[in-house]
């Protein structure tokens, strides 16, 4: 197979342009329906993770900001978003997932500047998906009535929540929509990487004329986030993350009456049987793994492939890596962009290391990594075993771990055999394996021949340390209310 | 394994033939895959060689009842110089025409890089005899013709007469000589991408030098996840066999923008290697004009008129 081709395929550079956003050089805190300065005024940069360069300097809370934020939710709950109808609430709902809609490109935009992710990604997923979850909690806000049978569902009080930098905006919207559908404030504590869009739906908020404390969004350094979280004004706290948090989160909050859920991390299995589609499972194995670099809660980091076909699975997804492009996530045909930070760089670099210290067979594509900002080519681990840290930490990076089986049920034992539980995904023609392994997994969340893909209407959340709690569909406004008779 | 030719009756799904082993499709992914291959963006520089990589790869075909002498001839003389007013426009790949033109075409080529190409073998249906089928694939040979385009019969394969279908595949590619044998599956007919591969795989180990999407003459033709399984198929075989086989898109190509993609799938699933007229080829007829025009507009920027360019 030497190749005879005289002709070589070169993409076009296709930058999106940036045009659209308009940063400001110094951004305040979104509190009771305005901008404010932050009582102590200290200010932290966030940076464009694919060139190192800052984007703009952000407000870091302190108690006294949040002590502000959550009287301002306070007195705007019971001030009469508590009261409102929920048609009404409704009508805000809608009101922003259209303007979110209208601003779509310009989130897109803002998102892969100040996180790194490509904008096919933010483009396509990010921002349309967000939109959907306040469409779909829109249209829960007057059925609350009749979502739990024979009890009616009233809102819980002020909403507290935190959320991590891998899907900025998206979490925002997974967090605020349903809090807001079923009747409660919120105080919003964005990642202090990606702080940008958040701030940028605050004014989306306030176009949507959204009564003032209703949603206040706060930005800060983990310090802001355990003064939101253990704030006494605070009834429900709602935290996606690390578990390593989630549990600090989770001790603090023993004893006190405020309500708790938790979205935590993952080193789920995907499970390749040899009666596969093997192209398309290479797919997605890459989409499992390789989306947003690796840096997803929910990633197919551990491969589980049937040894009949390893080889085979294994050649197929050397080649597709190959042809994977790694570069300027504002590129529209970038594959991989870059690494949210510095930090979370080292940390991916300290695990591969340890691979290939701990003797598992590194791949990766040659690529031209940028010399600029935060880059890590794809990775392929084959001859790994399950005690290695590779295949029982979560990496949260591009880095794919290869096991094999030859039963379906080793295949389960070793799926099962991690302390996460957050998703799986099974790959076979045969739909009655797939019901059978459906029922065996561990895991919150299971695809059958697909992998990451998100729907508004389908729950989403974990077993064991991958956390507590569902987010999406009608489970998702369980968190958000208190049923009484 | 279940072997495909091993199967008497059809009861269930085969999953080799001859011992190459046949992967199922997941037509979700498969559709997922192929439209995110067309929006890559191809570099502005590498464009202009793009299109005339495309004309280099083009069978032009005239498949008519109404063909005739006169026409198959201008036919030949756009495909050595495509563009009357810019002789720098490389020559098609092969002129493709009905059996009894072979003839005219052959003479019409004469001295030129461009190959002829004649269907044969029943076509578009391959329900004639078989003695029939092959006489006529030996006949255009025996004319002058380069390539042979054969349909699958369809009749056989989608009844489960995998070994009939093989083995009729088989007798073309003797009757064919050293001249090139593409096998047409007529994807549109088919009924589930699965079914495509397997036809694909089945083609391709009975000897086909080519596995070509469609006849043209019905209304499902070349799409861009037909391609993309096509391919796959074709990775297949070359590294389970070692046997590099071509593709051949037909029916429904017609602007440069096609073109492109198509380019952009073959090259992403099998590699730079398939990018020339050795192993991969379009066949159109409306898709030269529509290449033509772009490559105009690259070299001064303007849009032609479509007067501009030679109607056949």
């Amino acid at each position: 197979m030497e190749p005879v081709g005289d002709f070589n395929l070169e993409y076009a550079p296709a930058p999106e342009s940036t045009a659209p956003v308009k940063l400001a050089s110094q951004y305040g805190l979104f509190v009771g329906g305005e901008m404010v300065e932050p009582a102590a005024g200290a200010l932290a940069p966030t940076i464009n993770p694919a060139t190192g360069e800052a984007l703009a300097d952000v407000s870091v809370a302190d108690a006294a900001d949040v002590d502000r934020a959550v009287a301002a939710a306070r007195a705007a709950w019971e001030g009469g978003w508590r009261d409102l109808s929920g048609a009404e609430r409704a009508k805000y709902l809608y009101r922003v997932a259209r303007l979110l809609q209208e601003r779509a490109r310009e989130f897109a935009v803002l998102e892969t500047m100040d996180g790194g992710k490509p904008i096919r990604e933010s483009r396509d997923l990010d921002i349309p998906l967000a939109a959907a979850h306040f469409f779909h909690y829109a249209g829960w806000a007057d059925k609350l009535d009749y979502a739990f049978s024979g009890r009616r569902a009233a809102p819980i009080g002020v909403a507290a929540q935190v959320i991590p930098w891998n899907f900025p905006l998206l979490m925002a919207a997974w967090k605020l929509a349903p809090a807001l559908a079923c009747g409660n404030t919120a105080v919003l504590k964005p990642a202090p990487t990606t702080p940008l869009t958040a701030l940028l739906l605050a004014e989306v908020l306030r176009d949507a004329e959204l009564p003032p404390g209703v949603v206040n969004i706060i930005t800060g350094n983990d310090a802001t986030g355990a003064a939101l979280v253990s704030h006494p004004g605070v009834d429900k706290v709602a935290f996606t993350g690390s578990t390593e948090v989630g549990r600090a989160i989770g001790a603090e909050l023993a004893g006190t009456p405020k309500r708790l859920t938790l979205e935590l991390g993952g080193k789920a299995a995907n499970i390749v049987f040899e009666d596969a589609a093997l192209d398309q499972v290479t797919e997605g194995i890459v989409n499992g793994i390789y989306f947003n670099g690796g840096q997803v809660c929910c990633a197919g980091s551990r491969l589980l492939v049937q040894e009949t076909v390893a080889d085979a699975v294994i050649g197929k997804l050397q080649r597709r890596m190959d042809t994977l492009r790694v570069g300027d996530p504002l590129d529209k045909n970038t594959d991989i962009g870059a690494i949210n930070s510095q930090a979370q760089l080292n940390r991916i670099t300290e695990l591969v290391a340890s691979g290939v210290a701990e003797g598992a067979e590194l791949y990766t594509p040659e690529c031209v990594l940028p010399e600029q900002g935060f880059f890590h080519p794809p990775a392929l681990f084959t001859n790994v075993s399950t005690a290695h840290r590779i295949a029982q930490e979560e990496i949260f990076g591009p880095v794919l771990s290869v096991l094999t089986f030859r039963t379906a049920e080793e295949a389960v034992a070793k799926a099962n055999n991690t302390p996460y539980g957050l998703s799986a995904g099974i790959w076979t023609e045969k739909g009655s394996r797939i019901l059978w392994m459906a029922d065996q997994m561990q895991a919150g969340v299971v695809w059958a021949n697909t992998f990451n893909r998100f729907d508004p209407a389908s729950p989403f959340g974990g077993y064991r340390e991958s956390g507590y709690g569902r987010e999406g569909g009608r489970a998702g406004l369980l968190p958000y209310v208190d049923l009484v008779a | 394994m279940t072997d495909l030719l091993a199967v008497e009756t059809p009861t269930g799904p085969a999953d080799a033939v001859a011992g190459v082993r046949i992967t199922p499709v997941d037509a979700v992914g498969l559709e997922q895959r192929a439209a995110s291959l067309c929006t890559r963006s191809i570099k502005t520089s590498s464009k202009a060689a793009a299109l005339d990589l495309a004309i280099r790869m083009m069978d032009l075909t005239t498949l008519e009842g109404a063909d005739t002498p006169e026409r198959v001839q201008a036919l030949c003389a756009r495909a050595r110089h495509p563009d009357a007013a810019d002789w720098s426009v490389p020559p098609v790949a092969a002129v493709c025409v009905y059996p009894e033109l072979v003839p005219v075409a052959v003479e019409a080529l004469a001295d030129s890089s461009v190959a002829v190409a004649s269907v044969a073998g029943g076509f578009p249906a391959g329900l004639a005899p078989l003695d029939a089928r092959l006489a006529e694939i030996a006949w255009a040979v025996a004319a002058g013709a380069d390539e042979v385009d054969i349909v699958l019969n369809r009749s056989a394969f989608l009844s489960g007469r995998y070994q009939k279908a093989y083995d009729e595949i088989a007798a073309a590619k003797q009757a064919c000589g050293s001249a090139h044998l593409k096998v047409i599956l007529e994807t549109g007919e088919l009924g589930s991408y699965d079914q495509i591969r397997r036809a694909s795989m089945l083609a391709m180990v009975a000897g086909a030098d080519f596995i070509k999407t469609s006849t043209g003459k019905i209304g499902t033709s070349a799409t861009p996840p037909t391609a993309l399984c096509m391919a796959e198929a074709i990775r297949d075989m070359a590294e389970q066999t070692g046997r590099a086989v071509g593709l051949k898109l037909a029916g429904g190509i017609r602007t440069a923008k096609q073109a492109w993609h198509y380019l952009v799938i073959v090259g992403e699933t099998l590699g730079s290697g398939w990018l020339t007229p050795e192993r991969f080829r379009l066949g159109a007829s409306s898709l030269l004009n529509d290449v033509l025009m772009q490559r105009a507009k690259l070299g001064d920027g303007r849009y032609q008129r479509r007067e501009d360019f030679s109607v056949d």
